[in-house]
């Protein structure tokens, strides 16, 4: 099997900072990083399982409501995952909230089974899939971390800055809590990716 | 008084995208132009607008723990609310579907203008997203869900079309190369969200 399908979507090919798909949970998880790593590993796991799902019985689906079949298709991985979450991490399903459901509208999802899923075998479907999962989450681990380092002075929910330097003045910076801080933050990472890559993409 | 109160707080405090971050993906593709934003801005309005009623009733009368009493009271102990997901991507992705071909049939050239947005509208985030927050709010009238689902709309065509606008203007200025096209539209997202986040505690 070929190995680009695995590393090609981890850093060239980054579903968020290069194609721009599934932003929107990208942003709104990214406030504390243990929500974050859980969100990731859900993507990770919805996007592999049912681009490999849909590989399987790509060639009953009729191409006319191919949408429907495949949002029924990641709905019902969606739903194993929220109740598996809600049995085992009640907390960080709270904190999730609707957009553990929102997962169903990812943008990769949906992206790399009309990509890839549709017209590949169910194996490299399930790879390619893991993979974005896996890129999706990258970016999302280093936006929350930054956001939980300034915002809150913590790390998985951990002390990291050291009281000593808030008795000396320093304080957490609160607009890093903020929605709007998420956005600015993936701006910048996409500038850096691209100022090392050099590649015209617009 | 209360519904307008909800509805000037959904397009403005509870916007869609600049609080909540749904329907990121085509606010950040198709926002190239004003025109094609306003057409995809007016679609998601008239979705969201019919798809919000539709789930809101399927949630009171079929979803939520115990809603079925009133097919039979031996059913009050049923609780469907693990379906949710499944039944409102189902309603609103053949909800698009319908809409594309009635539009097709009766409509061409409004079909020509809006129609390869109309497919994508079934993955917007922010058509789910307001399903999920209604179902989450718990609204006590229909009438209240629909305004909700207007406002929501209405939030997400303003602010479509406003980066539209923006992003017309920036192409004339010289931004640093690397951060050119979405990078920069990262970034003049979030100082609109910030700008956004002024309105917080309006009540009316």
């Amino acid at each position: 099997m070929d190995k680009n399908i695995f590393k090609t979507p981890i850093i060239k090919g980054n579903p968020i900072t290069v194609l721009v798909l599934g932003i929107c949970s990208a942003l709104a998880v990214t406030v504390k990083l243990e929500p974050a790593l859980v969100m990731a590993i859900a993507v990770t796991i919805v996007t592999g399982l049912s681009s490999f799902l849909v590989s399987l019985i790509r060639k009953t689906i009729p191409n006319r409501i191919r949408i429907i079949v495949q949002l029924v298709v990641v709905a019902m991985f969606v739903i194993l995952v929220q109740q598996i979450l809600k049995a085992y991490a009640y907390d960080v399903s709270k904190q999730l909230s609707v957009y553990v459901g929102l997962i169903i509208t990812n943008c990769i999802i949906m992206g790399r089974i009309e990509a890839f899923g549709l017209s590949e075998k169910p194996l490299p479907s399930l790879v390619d899939g893991l993979a974005n999962g896996l890129g999706y989450g990258l970016v999302l681990v280093i936006v929350a971390f930054f956001r939980e380092l300034f915002g809150s002075g913590t790390l998985f929910g951990m002390q990291v800055i050291p009281q000593s330097f808030y008795d000396a003045g320093y304080m957490n910076n609160g607009l890093f809590i903020m929605p709007p801080m998420a956005l600015i933050l993936i701006g910048c990472l996409i500038w850096i990716q691209r100022s090392f890559t050099k590649e015209d993409t617009k | 008084m209360e519904s307008l109160n909800l509805f000037v707080k959904s397009i403005f405090v509870d916007n869609m995208i600049f609080a909540y971050f749904l329907g990121m993906c085509s606010f950040l593709a198709v926002s190239k132009n004003v025109k094609t934003s306003a057409g995809l801005g007016i679609a998601v309005i008239f979705v969201l607008g019919i798809t919000l009623p539709i789930n809101y009733l399927l949630n009171k009368y079929l979803l939520t723990p115990g809603a079925l009493a009133w097919v039979s009271p031996s059913l009050a102990d049923v609780d469907l609310s693990f379906l949710s997901f499944i039944i409102f991507i189902a309603v609103i992705a053949s909800f698009v579907q319908l809409v594309e071909m009635i539009v097709e049939k009766f409509s061409p050239s409004l079909y020509s203008s809006l129609g390869i947005f109309l497919p994508l509208i079934a993955v917007n985030c922010a058509i789910l997203g307001a399903s999920l927050f209604m179902q989450q709010r718990a609204f006590p009238t229909l009438g209240q869900a629909t305004v909700y689902g207007l406002g929501s709309g209405v939030g997400w065509f303003l602010a479509i079309v406003s980066i539209a606008a923006i992003r017309e203007k920036i192409t004339y200025s010289n931004v640093p190369k690397p951060l050119q096209g979405l990078g920069i539209t990262f970034i003049v997202a979030g100082l609109m969200a910030i700008a956004f986040m002024s309105f917080m505690g309006i009540e009316l």
